[in-house]
């Protein structure tokens, strides 16, 4: 148990995750700084890729910061900062990639797998209340049977 | 009723097959959409020379390689004797960004291992990077005589990458010219 304890720490102690990394800022506009964290969320790091540009010790992530930063205050749209960040690294630096040909299995897998599973579904619970409906016996199959097991007959 | 035994063997050597193929790619290589554009504009001080600047005007004319490297980039290390070796055999210009480096090491570096570059341009700040759309050292593009990015390899070069990717294109190139 004090070993799992132990392990448990190490494992917490190993993953910075969401230890966003501090970062003074000084905003002309208190909406500069919530549109600021609204992006940084949605803008994927190219280093670490399973985190965003908000969760990212790299390198990179922190220039990519100060740059949205320098853009908001420079009352740059989101458009226009999202659109900088695709011209450079393509549509894979947003957490919400435009539907194209090539993400239409990103968008559509999840309804596409959940239409075949509640199919499934549907088909197996149907079949198994069919099968229950042919089981019921009616009252007089039911005095047969019983007069059989008691070896009336 | 046999076939319908077989259905989860199919779906299960079909998944088979698409994890396989996965395992085959490399996500860390994103491709960028900067291949089959003009190359971004930059203006960057030498590092050989900082009063005078390597800008994307002196790529123009011919073909050319721009390889983005840095003395805390390992893969850099890794590759430099290649490129030290093709800039010798005179098939290419290679230029070079120096990206996110300090000076005086980075001068250190070309004197002690070679240096294949006509010029590297010392980009500190790594915003001429930022524009080039680099996330992995070493990166390197192939540059038209026109300016376009035609080509971008991302990690170190290897003989295959250039035997197979990189001199191909070059070779057209020279073709088209001569």
């Amino acid at each position: 148990m004090k070993a799992l304890g132990v392990t448990l720490l190490l494992i917490a102690c190993a993953c910075p995750a969401g230890a966003t990394v501090f970062e003074p800022r000084e905003w002309s506009d208190e909406r500069h700084r919530q549109r600021y964290h609204d992006l940084i969320e949605e803008l994927r790091c190219l280093v670490c890729q399973n985190q965003s540009i908000a969760d990212s010790d790299a390198e990179l992530a922190a220039d990519l910061r100060r740059i949205v930063f320098e853009m908001i205050e420079g009352g740059e749209s989101d458009e226009a900062i999202t659109a900088y960040m695709t011209e450079r690294y393509g549509d894979f630096v947003l957490y919400r990639p435009p539907l194209t040909p090539f993400t239409v299995a990103l968008w559509a897998g999840p309804a596409l797998f959940a239409l075949i599973g509640g199919t499934m579904l549907a088909v197996t619970l149907r079949r198994r209340r069919s099968r229950e409906d042919a089981g019921t016996l009616s009252a007089a199959d039911r005095q047969r049977a019983e007069r059989l097991i008691a070896g009336e007959d | 009723m046999k076939t319908r035994h077989l259905v989860p063997l199919l779906v299960f050597a079909a998944l088979a097959v698409l994890l396989g193929m996965g395992l085959d790619l490399n996500p860390r290589i994103v491709p960028s959409p900067l291949v089959g554009n003009s190359a971004p504009e930059f203006s960057l001080p030498r590092l050989e020379d900082p009063a005078r600047r390597f800008e994307r005007s002196d790529l123009l004319g011919r073909v050319s390689l721009l390889n983005v490297w840095a003395t805390w980039c390992v893969g850099c290390r890794d590759e430099h004797p290649l490129l030290v070796d093709l800039a010798r055999s005179g098939t290419v210009s290679i230029f070079g960004i120096n990206y996110k480096d300090q000076y005086r090491p980075a001068l250190d570096w070309l004197r002690r291992y070679g240096n294949p570059y006509v010029t590297s341009g010392y980009d500190a700040e790594g915003l001429a990077g930022i524009d080039f759309g680099v996330y992995g050292l070493p990166e390197t593009f192939v540059i038209d005589p026109q300016g376009n990015i035609v080509y971008k390899h991302v990690g170190p070069l290897d003989p295959a990458v250039l035997e197979e990717h990189i001199l191909p294109i070059v070779r057209s190139f020279e073709g088209a010219s001569g």
